[in-house]
């Protein structure tokens, strides 16, 4: 586990993992995704999970979003201990901390860019919830496109509309899967530096889950996965300014 | 607020991109076909109560095939109540040398005390409201019966040995009968003619009636003394007692409507449930990604309520208006049939297309879009990850529960719900085994054709459960159609096919006996065909074995109907022909035996007669027992005169009666009746061909409405195709995608698509064929009795007709499969 990175004002802990395992069922019988995970993500600090496909990498992001339980160990996000939840608990956490952003995207075609951004503030009855995500969009730059739908959009456009959403609620922490997977180079560096100017601005902890060695570099500090357990990293990150 | 104003404009876009188009053109369906009906039945209904108060064109009547006692007439006018006597009876009209069957009505002053009479200056003229009644020798004819004969007001009709003139033309009468009218055309004339028509004579069919009318308190007085003082076989019939009775026909008739647009709301249903799978499968993404965000199970549970509820709302409103519209459609085609305008629909009605809208949605789209709440938030992670199936017991209890709701909303009986629930359910499972074999059967046919052919087979294989569905659907529009149109003409013809050429096409009733030898021999110098005079009396059932009829606990109608009414009785010493003896034995020719009957089966099952067993007839006034000795069955269609109940010889023959016979008289004879009705005035003409003639318009107009009914139903099948193509959109687009990269033209891939829904209409066309000449076989023999020779149009008519309609509506709703690039369809996946 790296942990040299560690960077920030505080020493408060946002995320932690104890002992976390995830199995599932298969024609083979029991198979082990994740076996044994500890960590702990204070506020601000960004984090690379990175590792080779089917390393765990995804399964890890859900359980510490709480998007799926764990089989064994506990998680706590923002002070909740995610796995004494319930789902509808789950969400409530989510829905007051949690941002997210996606490969693919992951926008909901039958809204516009507008209603997108919206989306999230509804849905944890915020008022005034036009208004926030009219000066978000116009942020990332998308003053123009405020009613597009999805398939009107660049595929950049479309990830910056959900960057545009994910910190609409001004979330604790950012959950990151790919965000870069389906963009060509100059595209996914401009999304990424979109990513960290809001990361750094608001101080929200960053999660991000990728391939992507450059990326990674960027984060204060690497977690990587190898067959469900988490390894002793090749290289440590440079700690980013 | 913010999730209801979320959860509709979430709505709002489904509907605009078209998302829930499907479904919402199903329930359409549903809620027009079943309020469409329900409209029609309830004016029915309605225009029976209003009419319920005319109906007896009184507010007590007083019926007896008897002539009634003058002493009734003197209490109720000591009473205060004002009177008015009427006697009617069936008879023909001469006009020239044509002539007509009519329903004679003589009417007393004062008719009718109730309601007011209409008449027009011309035939199917605008009638006005008329007071009084025809004077002497006057009479008011109603315009078929004017326009039949070919004459018009003015013309001199002969009613038996009387002439009268056409004043006026009869429009309405408050006592016609409400909703379906009578068979027969009326001719009104006063009572003061009555004799000099010399119809009434001893056991001649008269139906005579008193009228009484006055204030509330002094009508149920009188009534009260009346029930005292009636002579057994006289019937007092108040408003209360009429109404119920027309009612419950024309319940009957709007149950069964009713049913055959439940059929149409079962397919609807149907398709309902394939769109709402659709949409709930296409919605899983959002889903998963509005509960990453922090929506909770119940936040996605509400939202698909309040969806459900304004889908609901919208379509019962916009579906009861369409159904509202096609019930005119009805109206309209039975507009013969029907007498006056009609009154618009209860309220009830109105209720009908929100309880359907409700029904199907809570029975079939709700399971589907239940799933949604327990969509895995990991979803937007890993797309393979599915909310866990609902139990069966859900899927299937709602949507069993809501049919039987909707089943027992419509017949509000618990037997007959189980009855119909049973015969659909069977009805179904026995069209999706059929449709099971018939997609089975195309698998090994693949081989021998071309790609773009190959291609549509495979598709309907693949995709076996829907092309079931889609197979069942059309199959059971169409087949109810065939039946109609084609099977019904067949049995119609085979059935006169099956009578003899010279089989009596006229009944003569009512001859006294002592010109029995006379009427003989009239025929003989006429000539007519020799005939047999059969003697026939009528009389009133008073008891089986010791039980008198008062105590018999009779349950079904029929029963009732015959123990009740005046019974025709005969007697003879041979058997008749087209009578067979199923039970006991035929009395032995010229024994001195006991009194004995022979009983007609169908007669001796309702009532649960069994050999053994005693009757006992009150026939004027004595009261005859006789053993029941034989069950006869009796072919009823041979028009020769036939009875329910025989007597043996030596019974009977002293009492007074009349004699009836039955005739087959050429075109070019028919002047000869003109005769024999001058001759003998009393005696009663019936005219078989018109009489079946108008049955058989009544049929027709009927089988109309139904296939009108229908109409839905092929709509339904419509829709479940419509949803069927939905549902696999994006399965075709990609697999259309591939095959163009590949090579394929777009014509071939046209005609992939045009194989598939030209084979799917085939195979629903040759299951309606069978499934029409099936229930056409089973009338004919198990019904009508009749050799069937199944009709090779009908398979032509329902292969052709299912290819063209399948095949032409499912390249239209499949046509963007074909046209959409195929860069896009493989970008988006499979």
């Amino acid at each position: 586990m790296t942990t040299n990175a560690a960077r920030g004002d505080g020493d408060d802990t946002v995320l932690a993992a104890r002992s976390i395992g995830k199995q599932v069922s298969s024609p083979e019988g029991r198979l082990a995704i994740l076996t044994d995970v500890s960590l702990e993500v204070r506020r601000g600090e960004s984090v690379a999970i990175v590792g080779a496909s089917g390393a765990g990498k995804s399964t890890l992001l859900a359980l510490l979003a709480g998007l799926d339980e764990p089989t064994a160990g506990s998680a706590w996000l923002a002070g909740h201990e995610l796995t004494a939840l319930d789902e509808d608990g789950r969400a409530a956490v989510r829905a007051r901390h949690v941002g997210f952003v996606f490969q693919s995207f992951h926008l909901v075609p039958s809204l516009t860019a507008l209603e997108n951004v919206m989306l999230p503030l509804e849905l944890a009855r915020r008022p005034d919830a036009r208004n926030a995500a009219r000066e978000v969009l116009g942020r990332v730059g998308l003053a123009e496109r405020l009613g597009h739908y999805p398939r009107q959009l660049s595929g950049g456009e479309q990830q910056r509309v959900a960057i545009a959403r994910a910190f609409v609620t001004d979330p604790d922490v950012l959950f990151a899967d790919e965000p870069t997977g389906n963009l060509d180079a100059a595209t996914g560096t401009k999304i990424m530096d979109l990513l960290f100017g809001f990361d750094g601005a608001r101080r929200t902890t960053l999660v991000l889950v990728t391939h992507d060695r450059s990326l990674a570099a960027r984060c204060h500090r690497e977690i990587r996965l190898d067959a469900g357990r988490i390894v002793p990293s090749s290289s440590s990150p440079a700690a980013a300014g | 607020m913010a999730w209801l104003t979320l959860a509709l404009r979430n709505l709002l876009r489904d509907l605009k991109s078209g998302e829930l188009a499907v479904l919402l053109l199903a329930l359409l369906v549903a809620v027009a076909s079943l309020t469409a009906v329900g409209f029609f039945t309830s004016r029915i209904g309605r225009a029976v109560e209003q009419q319920a108060g005319e109906v007896l064109a009184a507010d007590l009547r007083l019926q007896s095939a008897r002539e009634i006692d003058a002493g009734y007439d003197r209490e109720a006018e000591r009473r205060g109540l004002r009177v008015a006597r009427l006697e009617s009876m069936p008879s023909v009209v001469f006009h020239g040398a044509e002539s007509s069957l009519v329903t004679l009505r003589a009417v007393g002053e004062g008719y009718p005390l109730r309601g007011r009479v209409r008449t027009a200056e011309r035939p199917f003229g605008t009638g006005v409201v008329t007071d009084g009644v025809p004077a002497p020798g006057e009479a008011w004819a109603d315009s078929r019966l004017i326009a039949k004969l070919g004459a018009d007001v003015g013309a001199e009709f002969t009613v038996g040995a009387h002439r009268v003139r056409v004043t006026r033309v009869l429009d309405y009468r408050p006592d016609q009968g409400s909703g379906f009218a009578d068979l027969s055309a009326t001719l009104m004339i006063n009572r003061a003619d009555l004799p000099a028509t010399q119809l009434v004579q001893p056991g001649s069919r008269v139906s005579r009636a008193v009228l009484f009318a006055g204030a509330p308190a002094d009508v149920d007085a009188f009534r009260a003394w009346l029930q005292q003082h009636k002579q057994r076989w006289e019937r007092v019939q108040s408003i209360a007692d009429a109404s119920p009775q027309i009612r419950s026909s024309a319940d009957r008739a709007g149950r069964f409507l009713s049913l055959a647009s439940l059929v149409s709301v079962l397919l609807s249903a149907i398709a309902v449930a394939m769109a709402a799978q659709r949409y709930a499968r296409r919605h899983l993404d959002v889903v998963a990604l509005m509960k990453c965000m922090g929506a909770s199970q119940r936040f996605v549970l509400t939202e698909t309520v309040v969806q459900l509820c304004v889908v609901g709302v919208a379509t019962a409103v916009i579906g009861t208006a369409l159904g509202y519209f096609a019930q005119s459609g009805i109206a309209w085609l039975l507009q013969d049939l029907l007498r006056g305008e009609l009154p618009p629909p209860s309220a009830d009605a109105f209720m009908l297309g929100v309880v359907t809208a409700v029904v199907v949605l809570v029975g079939f789209a709700l399971p589907p879009l239940l799933r949604l709440r327990r969509v895995p938030p990991a979803r937007v992670l890993r797309r393979d990850l599915e909310p866990p199936p609902l139990r069966y017991a859900v899927v299937y209890g709602l949507a069993i529960g809501a049919v039987l709701a909707l089943l027992y909303w419509l017949v509000r009986d618990p037997r007959l719900v189980g009855y119909v629930a049973g015969g659909l359910g069977a009805t179904f499972l026995l069209l999706a085994v059929a449709g099971w074999l018939l997609v089975r059967t195309l698998a090994p046919l693949r081989r021998g054709v071309g790609v773009a052919w190959r291609y549509g087979l495979a598709n309907i294989v693949r995709r076996g459960r829907d092309s079931i569905v889609q197979i069942v659907a059309f199959g059971l529009g169409l087949t109810v159609l065939l039946l109609l149109a084609l099977v019904r003409d067949d049995l119609l013809q085979d059935w006169r096919a099956s009578l003899p050429a010279d089989a009596p096409n006229y009944f003569m009733i009512n001859i006294r006996p002592e010109e029995g030898p006379a009427v003989e021999a009239f025929f003989a110098d006429s000539g007519l065909p020799s005939t047999e005079l059969v003697p026939m009396l009528r009389a009133r059932l008073v008891a089986i074995n010791d039980t008198t009829v008062d105590q018999l606990h009779l349950t079904s109608e029929r029963a009732n109907e015959f123990v009740e009414r005046e019974a025709n009785l005969t007697w003879s010493e041979a058997l008749g022909p087209g009578n067979r003896i199923v039970a006991g034995e035929w009395w032995p020719p010229g024994a001195n035996h006991d009194p004995q009957v022979s009983v007609e089966r169908e007669f001796a099952e309702s009532v649960g007669l069994k050999l053994g067993d005693t009757l006992s007839y009150d026939v004027a006034g004595e009261t005859v027992t006789a053993r029941v000795t034989s069950l006869r069955e009796v072919r009823w269609d041979t028009f020769k005169p036939n009875f329910f109940v025989v007597f043996s010889p030596g019974v009977l023959e002293n009492v007074t009666g009349t004699l009836i016979t039955s005739v087959h008289i050429e075109p070019d004879q028919r002047p000869a009746l003109v005769e024999l009705v001058r001759k003998f005035p009393e005696v009663t003409i019936i005219d078989i061909e018109a009489l079946l003639a108008q049955v058989r318009d009544v049929m027709d107009k009927a089988s109309l409405a139904v296939q009108y009914v229908f109409l839905f139903t092929l709509a339904a099948g419509l829709m479940v195709l419509l949803a069927a193509v939905q549902s696999t959109r994006e399965e075709r687009r990609y697999e259309s995608a591939m095959l163009r990269t590949l090579g394929a033209t777009r014509g071939v891939v046209f005609q992939g698509v045009a194989a598939e829904f030209l084979v799917l209409g085939a195979l629903a066309g040759l299951l309606a064929a069978a499934g029409a000449t099936g229930v056409g076989w089973v009338l004919a023999r198990r019904v009508f009795d009749l050799p069937y020779s199944p009709d090779p149009w009908v398979w032509v008519v329902g292969i052709l007709g299912g290819a063209l309609l399948v095949g032409v509506a499912g390249l239209l709703a499949a046509r963007s499969v074909v046209t959409h690039p195929p860069m896009q369809a493989l970008r988006a996946g499979g």
